[in-house]
């Protein structure tokens, strides 16, 4: 079946649909990931997006069985459904192979309702994408005409949308993590159980303080930073204390934000495995997992941070940490997943840090 | 950076061998040029004359002397270097480097070594180190034993159960490995594999397992990255260099991709990589089991493979690294503005291919194992894998178009062939689809993972459904774009869909081009820019692919453009000779002012690097790539003349759709092709030539040979598996060799040639000049006519032929030249006996010789002849020129130790897989540095011969005698000991392998009692045959250096007497004026 992805400037790109087959709209965005397809799709950052990848051969090696859980958490995927509402591809591959496969990634898109598209020219589109920085579009599936208003997901707080609505605890051990769910990856989760803490996660703007807690952890999230203002309040509430912070991705923009800096929008955006940061402190470089469209402006740090990690390729910030207190954040993801697991050693020391506190 | 670094020794790999080829030259050359842009002095040891690494302006100083411990240890107590770089000449430089550590010979010299401390590539080298190593980090590895000895060895076997992998220690491209399933092959291989190294690992065998390889460099800041990983097509149990590799993996889950990726680094760093290395895993298709097989701490065939997948150049890194730079120190040589920190992200699919030439070898296996027996392999780009496999297949250039429509194969058992894979695997997987196979059931005969045969299976329907119909115009639009971008060529649409007949095909392949044309489906042109177009990059490293509706660059109709066509694939006969001359051509023109753009496939190249030319199409060779490319460049015009044969073929078909061909007129250069054109040309000048015809049947070759008497050279002209050309010297071998290479016929005829014994064979290389020769280079083969020019020995200039001789061969040059009205490189070859001169063949193209003569006389020729080309100016060169003191000996490499059972005897076809040229003041020293660089060691004591006919016999009396003198000992079978006796030269008799008695020439080769074995063949009778070819591959199999030449052996043996090896001069390139 004929499908069509056409941008908001009009231009477009025809292809063969392989997932559901009914049209849908978004924020079209890219990731130069060679493999990870069933993590990406299932991370709650790309809510509201028409991803696309520019890794051309797509579904080698099928999907795993989504309903298999292990501590409450999936044991294979990111979360329990397809966060995207559209999938991009060059050429996907109809047959599978692999021992972990349950099902073809078109069954599963078809299940999930979610509309794909291949045999697009995807090196084409990025090279659109990326100049023009974030643009909305739609797919259709046939002839089909469609003239509803595109979705923006700006319009919206993703946030509030891809976060857990009640409190849910993972025992595991004296020492007590608050996560603050902006919609969150659940390797994170996994990160910090794997290291014996007990994760307490809570809705985006869930007012914590009211908990006893070790470490605060805020993770993840969709869309703009700007839409959550109870969190950053909370967590500002949180650093008149001592007890260690640790951000990721999302949760390093709420952090600065919280402190006092600000975030400006990348001309191109980092969405790839690819990216090579550096650790201040130590000079060491390491190659991280990233997917974002905002930067924390270093120059905006308050006199009490300092930035912990900077971009090697533009200069751009990818973590802060405050001079004194135990609060630090990274923009990239060190609980990969998918990508490279070079900075896991983030997790052994905020994790130490909660364990050090009395 | 250290400072202190001011002079840097690189050694390099020497000849091209199986397991150690182009590659070496790339990565050496990356080096050079990274040490330069450092401003240090570099100083190369590489006898390889052909490569680019060993050309001016890349060192300083070049040393074309054998990369052995003793001529680097002179070498550095010459030039007293502060650094030596071991990791970019393979495994002879590192084996080399090595042993001078161990003999405190860089210590004595204060050399500090760079990059990957020799610790650290100890601790690789040596199983058992490497397995404690991995036990340190709790890193899995494959439990192996190493064994010294054969008792030893089947006890291990024994434990750890069979089957059983066996390998050599310290040993390049798996030589003198292979799987056992039970004692008895056990023996057989510990025994060999214990002469090539002391030290011999059993292990267990995990066939059917996937095998995945990472690249991955490393710091002294301890910063690392994986620049790529690959996947074989083939699972383990298939050598990485025998199997379709593919770039990135293709089948691995992101958990198992990071796993790996993991393990690697954490190896990497428990190691001490300071540089660049490769790590080899064994992958559970099961489960996320694993197993490390190897770390290579060097560049390697598959680091080449990796910088050219991906645009990162791990060499050049490498070398920085080396000096003590940090990876963010350095730039991305693509975007020249982002850190050399990064890990490329790809958006096309790679895949290598390896390119075999088994047909070429007498008596080889061609079963596919743990041994490589591959001699060159081909890079294919594309957006789907489909895409990027048939475009390999077709680049490999053995007849192929891709996966399907090809000329029919013959499988007699399918089952078999897939369980017992050969040279034809991939081709025997398109047979058991059309014998009705599944997936399912080839995936269990071949283990090769579903989603590949998935794939195959793909392009297996599509063509089935393409022959259904039978004019292109009924094929749906959509199909046949789906056509192009599952790689199938206008060729394989117009044999599928039209089925012309074989005369037609060109023309019903042009209409598929024209017809699609103009339905809009073309090719676009897509950049390799390292990051997935994530960031804009200015790459001129390019590929096209039927899978996009843009071209990622723009074109000019100012046709100041100049596209060189490269030598594809390395095949015997056809090596990094033509590299040299592609890579020189690509510069001449870039220095005269136009854009040169390259195409070529080749990863192991320098042609290939995307610094060497304006644009590198990484691409195919063939009539339709080149004409989709001139239609976009728009050129001034192609070169074909510096690319070997391949560019050569197509010349006439391009100059037949218009394409403007540069220099030498196609119509010439087809009128040479063509024996029977070329023939009645010599004929119309006068000029002599062998007798020769083309015959179809018994009768009329019984009555040629009546003609022109026997020995006869006899080519089939459908050239079968295994039969290629050969002599015959009665009427048995005649009908046998017949037999053999298929039946005469009208279709298949043979061509017949009188064949001229002991005459010499003399190779004329020029450059001309609208039919008037500018320059060239005479030299002369060591061996009688009959051995292949590509495995002759060369002595330039020619030393022992007569004035007149010379003269006759100008003066019949300078006519052919006209007559041709060449304009560009050229190459004739005659036989000359007692001033009578006869043309064997002209190639109105660079030859093979063209690095050699060009760097002995240090004009290059492929330069003038490119200004040429072009219409430049160039200065004609003075002809004191040619007047120099002293002598240059091209010397062939053979590659027989990994050819398992092939007879290592030369013949009429090309059997060498490599050459060295070396330099000196007479023949004895340049021959002897020569036969040295190719693996021939100084005698001790013992010389072996059985010196064939009696000609041969009389060629060795005077060196034996000369060998008794220099008080060395002579055994012989019986006739060259009576031989011996009777011209009053001592020699102990030995017996032959099929006799019963002592002392037997087999038990003593087995006993490594020979230095040198020197086996002539006497002819091609039964037993005689058998008895020889014991005795040849015994030699080979027992790593004792084996002369089969008499011409060659005399005058090897005489610089052996002549010449001491402290008498070789230690003097660089540069220094010979």
């Amino acid at each position: 079946m004929k499908a069509t992805l056409t941008l908001d400037n009009g231009i477009v790109f025809e292809g063969r649909s392989f997932g559901s087959e009914k049209p849908t709209s978004g924020e079209v965005v890219f990731s130069t990931a060679m493999m990870g397809y069933p993590e990406s799709l299932t991370d709650p950052s790309y809510l509201g997006q028409i991803l696309t990848l520019t890794f051309p051969l797509v579904g080698n090696y099928g999907v795993p069985d989504c309903c298999i859980e292990e501590q409450g958490l999936s044991k294979f995927l990111e979360s329990h459904k397809i966060h995207v509402s559209g999938l991009v591809v060059s050429d996907y591959s109809e047959h599978y192979s692999h021992w972990n496969a349950h099902e073809s990634l078109g069954e599963w898109l078809k299940r999930e309702n979610v509309p794909a598209i291949t045999g697009i020219d995807t090196r084409e589109l990025t090279k659109i994408l990326r100049e023009k920085g974030s643009m909305l579009g739609r797919i259709t599936i046939g002839d089909e005409k469609d003239s509803s208003p595109l979705y923006d997901p700006s319009g919206e707080n993703l946030v509030a949308k891809a976060s857990c609505k009640e409190i849910i605890t993972y025992e595991n051990g004296d020492k007590r993590v608050v996560l603050v769910d902006c919609g969150i990856k659940q390797n994170i989760i996994r990160c910090l159980l794997k290291r014996g803490v007990t994760v307490i996660r809570v809705p985006w703007d869930y007012d914590f303080s009211t908990i006893g807690y070790n470490g605060l952890f805020i993770s993840n999230g969709p869309g703009s930073p700007t839409y959550c203002e109870e969190t950053i309040a909370h967590i500002r509430k949180a650093m008149a204390g001592d007890k260690p912070i640790f951000g990721i991705c999302m949760g390093n923009q709420l952090l600065s934000l919280a402190s006092g800096a600000k975030v400006f929008k990348l001309k191109y955006g980092h969405r790839s495995h690819n990216q090579p940061v550096q650790h201040i402190p130590s000079g060491r470089c390491f190659v991280t997992s990233q997917n974002h469209g905002y930067a924390v402006d270093n120059d905006t740090l308050s006199k009490d941070w300092e930035p912990l990690f900077i971009n090697l390729n533009d200069g751009t910030n990818e973590g802060i940490r405050h001079k004194s207190k135990p609060f630090f954040s990274a923009q990239f993801h060190p609980e990969a997943s998918s990508g490279p697991t070079d900075t896991d050693f983030l997790f052994d020391e905020f994790v130490s840090l909660v364990k050090n506190d009395k | 950076m250290s400072t202190q670094i001011k002079k840097v020794v690189l050694i390099g790999s020497g000849a091209l061998k199986i397991g150690e080829a182009g590659e070496f030259d790339y990565s050496g050359a990356q080096a050079l040029k990274a040490l330069k842009e450092e401003s240090i002095e570099t100083v190369l040891v590489n006898p390889n004359i052909a490569t680019i690494q060993t050309s001016e302006g890349i060192a300083d100083k070049v040393y074309l002397l054998p990369v052995t411990p003793y001529f680097v240890e002179k070498i550095i107590a010459k030039e007293r270097p502060e650094g030596i770089l071991l990791a970019f000449g393979g495994q002879t430089a590192l084996n080399c480097g090595v042993a001078l550590y161990r003999s405190g010979v860089l210590d004595k010299y204060n050399v500090q070594v760079l990059g990957t401390p020799v610790r650290a590539i100890m601790d690789t080298e040596d199983r058992e180190l490497f397995n404690q190593k991995l036990e340190q980090i709790n890193v899995k590895y494959i439990q192996s034993e190493a064994v010294t000895g054969i008792d030893e060895a089947r006890r291990a076997a024994n434990e750890l159960g069979y089957p059983v992998i066996v390998r050599a220690a310290y040993a390049l491209g798996g030589l003198g490995s292979g799987f056992c399933n039970n004692d008895d092959e056990l023996n057989i291989l510990v025994e060999k594999a214990l002469t090539h190294s002391p030290q011999v690992l059993v292990e267990k065998s995990l066939k059917g397992w996937k095998e995945i390889e990472y690249e991955v460099v490393r710091d002294k800041y301890d910063n690392c990255i994986t620049v790529c990983n690959m996947e074989n097509f083939d699972p383990l149990g298939i050598h990485t260099g025998e199997s379709v590799v593919v770039a990135p993996s293709q089948t691995l889950t992101n958990s198992e991709y990071h796993l790996l990726r993991e393990i690697a680094i954490k190896i990497v760093r428990h190691i001490g990589i300071v540089g660049e290395c490769n790590v080899q895993y064994a992958l559970d298709p099961e489960s996320e089991d694993y197993r490390v097989i190897e770390v290579n701490a060097r560049l390697s065939r598959s680091s080449a493979l990796a910088s050219k997948a991906t645009g990162y150049p791990l060499a050049f890194v490498a070398a920085k690294l080396g000096l003590g730079y940090g990876l963010n120190e350095l730039k991305n040589s693509v975007t020249k503005d982002t850190p050399a920190f990064f890990e490329p992200a790809l958006d096309y699919v790679v895949c290598k291919i390896p390119r075999w030439d088994l047909g070429k070898f007498h008596g080889v296996s061609r079963k596919l194992g743990s041994s490589m027996k591959s001699v060159g392999e081909v890079m294919s780009i594309g957006r789907t894998f489909e895409e990027a496999l048939q475009k390999g297949l077709r680049m490999i250039g053995q007849g192929m178009h891709g996966f399907v429509g090809n000329k029919d194969i013959k499988v007699s058992d399918i089952d078999k062939a897939l369980s017992e894979p050969t040279d034809m695997r991939v081709f025997v997987i398109e047979k058991a689809f059309e014998a009705g196979y599944t997936v399912d059931r080839i995936h269990e005969l071949t283990r090769i993972d579903k989603w590949f045969l998935y794939k195959l299976k793909g392009i297996f329907d599509l063509s089935n459904d393409l022959s259904t119909f039978e004019c292109v115009d009924d094929v749906s639009i959509d199909k046949l774009l789906r056509a192009k971008q599952l790689g199938f060529s206008d060729f394989q649409l117009a044999r599928l869909i039209m089925k012309p007949a074989n005369k037609e095909i060109e023309a019903a392949t042009l209409a598929i081009r024209a017809y699609r044309k103009q339905n809009g489906i073309l090719p676009y042109v897509k950049q390799i820019d390292t990051l997935a177009a994530e960031f804009p990059a200015q790459t001129n490293y390019l590929y096209l692919t039927y899978c996009g509706n843009e071209h990622d660059i723009t074109f000019s109709e100012d046709s100041k453009s100049v596209i060189v066509l490269g030598s594809g694939a390395y095949r015997i006969g056809s090596s990094v000779e033509f590299d040299w001359c592609s890579v020189n051509a690509v510069q001449a023109a870039r220095n005269a002012g136009y854009r040169s753009i390259m195409i070529n496939y080749n990863p192991e190249t320098v042609s290939t690097d995307y610094d060497m030319c304006d644009r590198l199409y990484f691409d195919e060779l063939s009539h339709e790539r080149v004409l989709d490319i001139v239609d976009l460049e728009h050129p001034k015009g192609v070169v074909v003349s510096v690319g070997g044969q391949i560019p050569n073929n197509l010349a006439i078909k391009l100059h037949r759709q218009d394409v403007p061909i540069l220099g030498t007129s196609p119509v010439s250069i087809d009128r040479a092709e063509n024996r029977h054109k070329f023939s009645s040309m010599l004929d119309q000048l006068g000029i002599d030539q062998p007798k020769w015809q083309e015959l179809s049947s018994m009768d009329e070759i019984y009555k040629f040979v009546d003609k022109v008497g026997f020995p006869v050279l006899i080519r089939p002209s459908y050239v079968l598996s295994g039969a290629a050309m050969n002599v015959c010297s009665n009427k048995e071998e005649l009908e046998h060799f017949l037999q053999l290479a298929a039946n005469v016929s009208k279709e298949y005829p043979v061509v017949v040639s009188e064949f001229i014994q002991n005459a010499k064979e003399v190779e004329f290389d020029g450059v001309a000049d609208k039919g008037e020769v500018v320059q060239y280079a005479i030299s002369e083969h060591i061996e009688f006519a009959g051995v292949h020019s590509g495995d002759a020995t060369l002595v330039f200039p020619a030393q022992k032929i007569y004035f007149e001789t010379m003269r006759r061969i100008k003066k019949i040059s300078r006519s052919i030249v006209k007559e041709f009205g060449i304009s560009g490189p050229f190459n004739i070859q005659f036989l000359a006996k007692n001033n009578d001169i006869k043309v064997i063949e002209c190639n109105l193209r660079a030859s093979r010789s063209f690095p050699f003569v060009s760097k002995v006389l240090k004009n290059n020729f492929i330069e003038t002849a490119t200004k040429i080309m072009l219409g430049e100016p160039y200065s004609k060169p003075d002809k004191t020129v040619f007047d120099i003191d002293y002598i240059g000996v091209k010397a062939s490499q053979f590659s027989f130790s990994r050819l398992h059972l092939a007879d290592p005897v030369l013949g009429v076809d090309m059997a060498s897989t490599g050459e060295v040229g070396c330099i000196g003041s007479d023949i004895n020293e340049a021959l002897l540095s020569a036969m040295m660089s190719v693996g021939y060691t100084i005698p001790k004591k013992n010389i072996m011969l059985s010196t064939g006919d009696s000609r041969s016999k009389i060629e060795l009396v005077e060196p034996c005698r000369m060998l008794v003198q220099k008080g060395y000992k002579l055994f012989a079978t019986a006739g060259t000991q009576r031989f011996l006796a009777d011209n009053g030269i001592e020699a102990t008799s030995v017996h032959w392998p099929d006799e019963t008695e002592q002392p037997n020439v087999m038990d003593m080769i087995r006993n490594n009692e020979f230095d040198l074995v020197i086996n002539v063949p006497k002819n091609l009778s039964k037993d005689e045959l058998n008895n020889d070819y014991s005795i040849r591959r015994g030699a080979v199999d027992h790593n004792i250096p084996l002369l089969t030449n008499a011409r060659l052996a005399s005058a090897f043996l005489i610089a052996v007497c002549e010449r001491s090896i402290d008498e070789i001069s230690i003097t660089s390139w540069q220094e010979y004026s």
